[in-house]
């Protein structure tokens, strides 16, 4: 490492960088600061705004700081380190011309531009920018370019940084933005102004410099020093990206991502940043009972008297069933509670996935993405089945992409042959190709035994199908036969698409002896052998199969369970809540409450403690703090926060342990994502996704007249 | 540079000619085959010389064939000037406005196409549909200014020398459907000095053949292997103190040569070239209608 | 003393004979090129060196030291010459005459310096402009390579390639990262540098890019002998040199002559002299539209080459002569200059994009008067701001000309800016004799 070390001069302190550090990054490591707004660590480097340049000594002119590197400095004649100055006064002077130049075209309309306040035009301007305006002429107007629900654009505000267009062509692998024209009338569009069809398109207004790009669903709604900001987890789907959620008066009025390089590192999907009008839509915020046919409301005192009347019978007639969005605290109450009650037949599986086992004889690995998200950054070869991970996890897929960008990493595909932003061997659409793969002798199974990092990337939707079990078993021998998994790496992989999937697969909330599945509930429920369902957000299972069962739906929207629900117990949705979620990868993070849940809603475990009390099976605990003890307790995992565990059990894996041998069918291969903007009940309340989801119907039907 | 955009009203489709298809073939050869992103500015001008502009469909068509997203063909097609977004005149006459043609009178000719063709613009169409025209920066040849650059079915020539009373007789010549000659409009050739008080290029020397004389090359490393070699290239550069010394140098230098190896390994061309090319205009100066 | 035409290198500069193979051939192109490949590259790139031969595209970089940047061993990416054919710079007209009328020494200076670079192929990259010129280009190839001369298994015993690519209007592609963008297909917008394009250029391979002149010299300076070259001008501004003569002179003309040529000598000798005489000369641009212009008292006496027109704080550029005489609105022709680099900024770095606008704007109204005296020293201000800024030197080009006005005509804006607010005409032209 030290090798790789160079001691430059900083302003007269010497220090000792990376030789592939850019002089900004230098300047970064010496505790000092450039400013830029063409500079993005995470695209590739431009150059162009030249609000960086800094003064190399020796060298005739400025140069910029994000595009040299240390390793092409040259030291002094005598043999001196080389040096540079970032504050000198002729750096100075070039960083104010920059300032001007781009304020001369820049309009003064701070007071209503939603950028206001968090603008780092405004912010550095402050620090560079002339008292008034030397510019006599009259300024530069643009016209605004329609990039689709998400994006506003205020064009003449733009000072042409082209990070968004470095982004679309370079992170989310749709090159759909450009700058057209030349010279001061260049101009950001996108071709004939379409909408954007990245499902990541709304990080362009986070890393657009100014407000140019901006938030059309948020637009005018709030200043930025007005909004209580709270970090949190996101529950869109399993990948538990990190965001921030911005509310004011008990309501969310954005999201924006966090920070976290072995997560999301800093992109989110535009359903995770653009559902947050779903949360204030359709809600149920008070107990709900169905009278005379109609859904009437109740008292929480009748719903709760109700609800422990029809759980009180026997408890082979009554099916449990879980959705996609649950904390792991509220599930952990339930499942104390219908155990206590002798219920087993409990699934958090609504989509039929045949995976893990409540007696924990199905290992973590079995059903974790154990190479961990950040692992996609050292495979050599990866292996999709049964999946879109552009649909099922666009942030993943994104890294997917970077890394084949960056390296000769290859791909192949079986299943869906779909676009996923990068090129791929597609070696067939059936599991029969997976169990065929392995017998092979060339072609990509070679790639994978050669590679010194194979990924296997199985998808929720390859587990969610009658030969389930049989596909897990097939793709951990494969796994285990192409040597992905060793000591220290681990390259089979389960791409959950449910954020509470993992957690509730930790947390064996699953069948228990002689209990039911969800397939099996719904159809001994259609047969009347199954009298009540509880359904804890499950909203994407058919509803038609529930037959005359009493339905309890515990949830927050209302949607198909609502609908269906005889009793609703209204409960608390993912930025109302104290709450463990465990991603795809087996790395629990605490989701923290932004704002207070709706009306009289509940927060889902004190939902079955009170419903406990009334059954006379109190739950042992009476806050969040005791109730998360007893987690722990039951499963360490939940008290690791942040802890994704990788390689951990690799030594130990055996396909035998995974799923069920047998033949598999060569049915295609199906994602379990249909439509990216409306794979849940908030999604589906929201108007924003709901016009997504509308754009991108249109344009997909007129891309298959123009074929 | 003034914002471009693409024509409102575009036709549905568009496809290569046969002529076009063979231009292609021919430019798609040039580039590596992962590399045919290169052929995307010849492929924007042979849809432009096909229909006289670069529509919506062509550009569609040409990301295609270079294998590049549509936004990046959009950001080439209104990045380079000469590629027309809309329907321009048969006649689409480029006036040079640069400072060099500009000191010469291209204020002139652009009162000429003002007269006579309308209001600047290349889609601003004559009263006959048959002209547009549009000022245009540098197009070198500055030692013929001012001068137009005339783009029609017939190609892209330049007009030079002008004046304006000259340019109205091309534009007269062109609607009545004649064939205008290209070139400098004065009897000049290309940009010879016409005043010069020394001849320029009228050595005949230069001509009769005996630059194509074998040569022995001075400084030879091969040679220096060879000591006689060597010292026969020797004196000649050490004599070249001064320019005239210099100047003089190689010729000596050559005589020697041409002594030394009178048995010519390629017979050198006999007939003085020089006077024939010169009578007559280099063929392809001459444009067939 | 004048260049004489046994010493021209470009005998068809005016298409006054052959311009193909037999015609170049009886001029002596062609003529010992496999002798010169056979000495091997180290003798060419020091041959070339030891002419003293500096790029003639307007930067004056000695050209055998480029070659000598270039990797000595081929490796994974093949190695390849790009010659800048894109001549665009305001005043500048000769390479076009070379390559309507002698193509064959670009073509066979190509070979030379592909097979000196171990480059197996070449591309031209002429401007789109230049129809006639590309046609009579591919034309000479298509005779080189049907005689053999390049192509695989040819009789020089370098497999070569060349091939001509055209652009489509745009100044900024003679910038050699920019036309190696636009030859990858992309917009002709600058590359950062480092990485230089000999270690990373067309297609990420190592790549040099000269200009037309610059290849087209080298076979005859290595049929004559370096010292021959390096006997024209001066310690360091050596060789011969194709001046575009243009503006107020009574014949403009293109003209081959030894460099460090007196400008006066070269407008009076040559183009006819200046249009009314030489005490009629108000100012002369002397190397293409980037440089600043001289007035005439630096006129009188300066020498046309690198290092005098630098110490005069001009420049030999492209070696375009632009005269201009006292009838010029000089404040007129350098908003000229300046509308020409806001019309040709690519538009990427901000400096340019939004400096070149605001100077030529200024400038407009400085010419009819609508400025303020302290404007003047804002606009010299802003092409400081703009110079030494961009990524390219373009920007540098564009704020030349602006302080070169300031330098030497602050009187005659100031006049203008006086008559104007005093209701005079600001501008009367003084007619020439």
């Amino acid at each position: 490492m030290t090798d790789n070390l160079r001691t430059i001069i900083i302003d007269g302190e010497e220090i000792s960088v990376p030789q592939d550090y850019n002089l900004l990054q230098a300047v970064e490591a010496a505790g000092g600061e450039i400013p830029r707004f063409c500079y993005h660590e995470r695209l590739s480097v431009a150059g162009n705004c030249r609000m960086g340049l800094v003064e190399l000594v020796g060298a005739p002119k400025p140069v910029a700081s994000c595009a040299f590197l240390v390793r092409d400095m040259r030291g002094g004649p005598n043999g001196e380190p080389p040096a540079m100055r970032t504050l000198s006064p002729l750096v100075k002077k070039a960083r104010e011309g920059v300032m001007e130049f781009l304020l001369i075209n820049h309009p003064l309309d701070c007071p209503i531009c939603d950028q206001g306040g968090e603008c780092d035009l405004q912010d550095q301007s402050v620090a560079y920018g002339r008292s008034g305006s030397r510019y006599a002429e009259n300024k530069r107007a643009v016209e605004d370019k329609y990039m689709g629900p998400l994006i506003k654009t205020i064009m003449t505000r733009c000072i042409q940084c082209t990070r968004c267009v470095r982004f679309s062509t370079e992170i989310a692998g749709v090159p759909e933005l450009g700058a057209i024209g030349r010279g001061e009338d260049m101009e950001i569009t996108t071709y004939l102004e379409q909408a954007m069809t990245s499902e990541l398109s709304g990080n362009v207004i986070d890393l657009c410099p100014v407000g140019a790009l901006t938030s059309k669903p948020y637009a005018f709604n709030a200043r930025p020093w007005e909004l209580n900001k709270t970090e949190t987890i996101d529950v869109m789907d399993a990948l538990g990206a990190n965001i921030r959620v911005d509310s004011r008066s008990g309501a969310v009025l954005r999201i924006l991502p966090r920070i976290h390089d072995d997560v999301n590192e800093e992109w989110i999907s535009d359903k995770t940043r653009f559902v947050w009008d779903g949360l204030g839509r359709q809600r149920l915020d008070r107990p709900y009972a169905r009278k005379d046919g109609r859904l009437v409301p109740i008292q929480w005192d009748e719903a709760l008297a109700m609800a422990a009347e029809k759980l009180s019978g026997d408890p082979a007639r009554i099916g449990v069933i879980a959705g996609d969005l649950n904390d792991v605290e509220g599930l952990k109450a339930a499942k104390d509670l219908f155990d206590a009650l002798g219920v087993t037949s409990i699934d958090a599986r609504q989509d039929g996935a045949q995976i893990g086992a409540r007696d924990g004889s199905a290992p973590r690995q079995s059903y974790l993405f154990n190479s961990t998200i950040a692992g996609i950054d050292q495979a050599d070869a990866i292996l999709i089945v049964g999946s879109n991970p552009r649909l099922e996890s666009p942030v993943l897929n994104a890294r997917i992409r970077q890394r084949w960008l960056n390296s000769d990493c290859q791909i192949a595909v079986i299943g869906e042959a779909a676009d996923l932003t990068y090129p791929y061997e597609h070696l067939g659409t059936g599991p029969d190709t997976l169990a065929g793969l392995a017998k092979k002798r060339s072609g990509f199974i070679q790639t994978l035994k050669n590679a010194k990092r194979p990924m296997v990337i199985l998808g929720a939707g390859a587990l969610a199908r009658p030969d389930g079990a049989q596909i897990l078993r097939a793709a951990g021998e494969l796994a285990k036969a192409v040597g992905a998994v060793s000591a220290d790496w681990n390259g089979f992989n389960v791409l959950h698409a449910a954020a509470s999937r993992v957690g509730a697969l930790d947390l064996g909330f699953l069948p228990g002896e002689g209990g039911r599945d969800t397939n099996a509930i719904l159809d001994a429920a259609a047969k009347g052998e199954v009298e009540t369902v509880v359904l804890l957000g499950a909203d994407e299972i058919d509803m038609e199969r529930l037959g005359k069962a009493f339905v309890i739906y515990a949830g927050h929207h209302g949607d198909a369970g609502a609908q269906r629900a005889d009793l609703i117990l209204p409960s608390a949705a993912y930025t109302e809540k104290n709450g463990i979620y465990v991603n795809t990868e087996g790395r629990a993070q605490l989701a923290l409450r932004a704002v207070f849940p709706k009306g009289e809603a509940k927060e889902d475990w004190a939902i079955f403690r009170a419903l406990s009390a009334r059954l006379n099976k109190t739950l042992p605990y009476d806050d969040l703090n005791a109730l998360r003890a007893s987690l722990i307790e039951a499963n360490p995992v939940f008290g690791q926060i942040d802890y994704a565990p990788g390689a951990d059990g690799a030594a130990d894996f055996d396909p035998a342990q995974l799923g069920e041998a047998g033949a598999v069918s060569d049915a295609p291969f199906a994602s379990p994502i249909r439509d990216f903007y409306l794979t849940n009940p908030i999604a589906r309340a929201s108007k924003t996704m709901g016009e997504c989801s509308a754009v991108t119907a249109a344009a997909r039907a007129e891309l298959q007249a123009a074929e | 540079m003034s914002v471009r955009r693409l024509a409102a009203v575009q036709p549905d489709s568009f496809a290569f000619s046969k002529d076009s298809e063979a231009k292609i073939a021919f430019w798609m050869n040039k580039y590596p085959e992962e590399r045919k992103a290169s052929a995307v500015i010849p492929l924007l001008w042979i849809a432009q010389k096909q229909e006289g502009w670069v529509c919506e469909p062509a550009m569609r068509e040409i990301a295609a064939r270079c294998a590049m997203p549509y936004i990046r063909v959009y950001e080439v097609a209104t990045f380079y000037t000469m590629f027309n977004l809309e329907p321009v005149g048969e006649h689409l006459i480029q006036v040079c406005g640069t400072t060099p043609c500009w000191l010469r009178g291209a204020d002139g000719l652009k009162a000429v196409c003002e007269k006579r063709i309308g209001k600047k613009g290349r889609g601003n169409l004559s009263a006959d549909g048959k002209f547009s025209w549009e000022e245009v920066e540098c197009l070198g040849a500055c030692s013929n200014a001012p001068m137009v650059q005339i783009s029609n079915p017939y190609g892209d020539y330049y007009y030079e020398d002008l004046t304006p009373e000259a340019l109205e007789a091309i534009l007269n010549d062109l609607a009545a459907g004649k064939t205008v000659e290209t070139g400098p409009v004065t009897r000049r050739h290309c940009s010879e000095p016409t005043e010069a008080k020394v001849k320029v290029l009228e050595d005949a020397a230069l001509f009769d053949g005996s630059y194509a004389k074998p040569v022995t090359l001075p400084h030879s490393a091969r040679a220096a292997a060879k000591p006689d070699g060597d010292r026969k290239s020797k004196p000649a550069s050490g004599a070249a103190g001064s320019a005239k010394a210099a100047a003089e140098a190689p010729k000596k230098a050559r005589d020697t040569a041409a002594k030394a190896k009178p048995a010519a390994k390629k017979p050198a061309a006999k007939k003085p070239a020089a006077k024939k090319p010169a009578a007559k205009k280099p063929a392809a100066k001459k444009k067939d209608g | 003393m004048l260049l004489q035409d046994k010493d021209r290198i470009f005998t068809n500069l005016y298409g006054r004979h052959d311009w193909r193979l037999e015609g170049a051939r009886q001029r002596g192109c062609w003529n010992g090129t496999k002798e010169i490949l056979e000495e091997g590259r180290d003798w060419i790139i020091d041959q070339v060196k030891k002419s003293g031969l500096r790029g003639r595209g307007g930067a004056g970089f000695p050209t055998g030291l480029k070659w000598s940047f270039m990797p000595k061993e081929v490796g994974a990416r093949p190695h390849y010459l790009v010659v800048n054919a894109d001549e665009s710079e305001p005043g500048t007209c000769k390479d076009r005459e070379m390559m309507r009328n002698d193509p064959h020494h670009l073509i066979e200076g190509c070979l030379i310096a592909s097979f000196a670079m171990q480059a197996n192929a070449c591309y031209i990259y002429i401007r789109g402009e230049y129809v006639l010129e590309r046609e009579r280009l591919e034309a000479a190839i298509a005779e080189a390579y049907k005689a053999k001369l390049i192509g695989k298994n040819n009789i020089h015993g370098w497999d070569f390639d060349v091939f001509v690519h055209h652009g489509a209007g745009a100044y900024i592609c003679g910038e050699e990262t920019a036309l190696l963008e636009s030859l990858e297909g992309k917009k002709g917008q600058p590359r950062l540098k480092p990485p230089f394009p000999a270690g990373a250029g067309l297609y990420g391979c190592p790549t040099t890019v000269n200009n037309v002149e610059s290849i087209a010299v080298v076979p005859t300076i290595l049929r004559r002998g370096a010292d021959w070259f390096a006997g024209f001008g001066r310690e360091g501004n050596t060789g011969t040199k194709v001046f575009s003569i243009s503006g107020h002179v009574n014949a403009p003309c293109n003209v081959e002559e030894a460099m460090s040529i007196p400008l006066k000598t070269l407008l009076e000798q040559y183009a006819g002299g200046v249009r009314g005489g030489w005490d009629n000369l108000k100012a002369v641009i002397p190397g293409g539209s980037s440089v600043p212009l001289i007035p005439k008292e630096i006129c009188d006496d300066v020498l046309m080459d690198f290092d005098a027109l630098r110490d005069v704080k001009s420049g030999l550029g492209t070696a375009a002569v632009i005269v201009m005489d006292n009838s010029t609105d000089v404040v007129k022709a350098i908003a000229r200059i300046s509308y020409f680099y806001k019309h040709e900024s690519c538009g990427q770095c901000t400096p340019c994009r939004e400096g070149t606008g605001w100077m030529w704007r200024v400038l407009e109204r400085m010419a009819r008067g609508e400025a303020e005296i302290g404007e003047i020293d804002d606009l010299l201000d802003v092409a400081g701001q703009v110079e030494g800024h961009t990524i390219c030197a373009l920007g540098d080009a564009a704020a030349w000309p602006v302080q070169g006005l300031i330098r030497h005509f602050r009187h005659e804006i100031e006049d203008r800016i006086n008559n104007y607010r005093a209701g005079k005409p600001v501008f009367v032209p003084v007619a020439a004799e």
